[in-house]
């Protein structure tokens, strides 16, 4: 063990700390009610199905909670109108 | 076809999550598809242990349930392409897991990944029932210590009756990862030898995991320790675990007490 590394494990904990403060607070907030971005993604999905069937392989949903901004992706592959036999707006 | 492998022990706290990303990801630095497989359904925390917990949108509850798929559940790791993690769910509890729903899970998992960790729940109900159910091999962590070697006993009994391999007449391939071992202690005889544990378990020894602050660090940080720092001595032991979980026949060597001088100066122990 170096004298370097003496410096460099202090460091960890307050990574520790910092994220389970973030994850503590989102799990409190969220506990028995889904959270913001669940119900957002719920309901961007919903205005996206009442156009276009979705189909389940070609989307993905990705997401990144942070302290002061979080980020919800949702990734839909929307077929052309001629190959999508199940239109719905017409 | 991958290979299931299970991580247990019965008791809490030894190390099963630890030794499920360090594993996993050990494996998975060989190029190996794996996928690691939170069954604490409740109580998950193999996404804080592998740095993912803010990513999670799916979990395993919701792909037995059919309201998401499968490869939305699963999270890619940002270090290593080749490893992904498919949480459990926080808010459900351990009935929302079915053995059907497991059962076609875990085949198609099977089907495309190298390897399937199951990162089993303590204890010996039906969260570790299920965890253990359709496994090819297990490891069972165990400390030093009298009543996490009982447990494991305990939980060796259950993969030998309880599991499909079990009840089909096969048997499922058990290595005992002896986690938190602490030379100092085991050369002043506070410690159960790694030799009494082997001899009280009667199963085959898959490595000895030193006692290191690294392993709290890497907890710390989010990142298993054989991705985050592949040199330390608690790291290199998970390494070779995985090395001969995947059949290298590699000896196993006990870890001896190697004091610095600044830590005997400090009066520090190993840990």
């Amino acid at each position: 063990m170096s004298i370097l590394d003496l410096f460099k494990r202090r460091t960890s904990a307050p990574v520790a700390r910092e994220r389970l403060q973030l994850l503590l607070a989102y799990e409190r907030q969220s506990r028995g009610q889904p959270d913001l971005v669940s119900i957002l993604r719920e309901e961007i999905m919903a205005v996206i199905a009442k156009h276009v069937q979705i189909d389940q392989d070609y989307l993905q949903v990705s997401m990144d909670r942070g302290a002061t901004m979080s980020t919800l992706e949702i990734d839909i592959q929307i077929p052309n109108k001629s190959a999508m036999p199940l239109a719905m707006a017409g | 076809m991958g290979k299931v492998v299970v991580v247990t022990s019965g008791k809490g706290g030894v190390g099963k999550t630890t030794s499920t990303a360090a594993l996993g990801a050990a494996v998975a630095r060989t190029g190996k598809k794996v996928a690691l497989v939170d069954f604490d359904v409740g109580l998950r925390n193999l996404d804080l242990i592998m740095g993912a917990e803010r990513r999670v949108v799916f979990d395993l509850v919701n792909v037995i349930q059919g309201t998401a798929k499968l490869s939305q559940a699963l999270i890619r790791d940002k270090r290593l392409e080749t490893l992904y993690l498919l949480p459990a769910s926080q808010t459900r509890d351990k009935d929302a897991l079915t053995e059907e729903g497991v059962a076609e899970v875990i085949a198609r998992l099977r089907s495309v990944f190298d390897y399937v960790f199951c990162d089993s729940p303590a204890g010996i109900e039906r969260g570790a029932q299920l965890a253990m159910r359709f496994a090819d091999e297990a490891v069972i962590v165990t400390n030093p210590e009298v009543s996490s070697v009982r447990d494991s006993d305990r939980i060796i009994g259950l993969l030998d009756a309880r599991t499909m391999k079990a009840e089909q007449g096969e048997v499922v391939q058990k290595h005992v990862l002896v986690t938190r071992y602490d030379a100092a202690r085991a050369s002043r005889g506070e410690m159960l030898s790694i030799d009494d544990v082997l001899e009280i378990l009667s199963t085959p020894l898959l490595g000895i995991i030193p006692e290191s602050q690294d392993v709290l660090r890497a907890s710390n940080l989010g990142a298993p320790v054989t991705l985050s720092e592949p040199l330390n001595s608690a790291a290199k032991a998970y390494l070779e675990a995985a090395r001969r979980l995947e059949g290298e026949d590699l000896p196993v060597v006990v870890p001896f007490e190697r004091k610095g001088f600044l830590d005997r100066l400090l009066g520090r122990r190993a840990a």
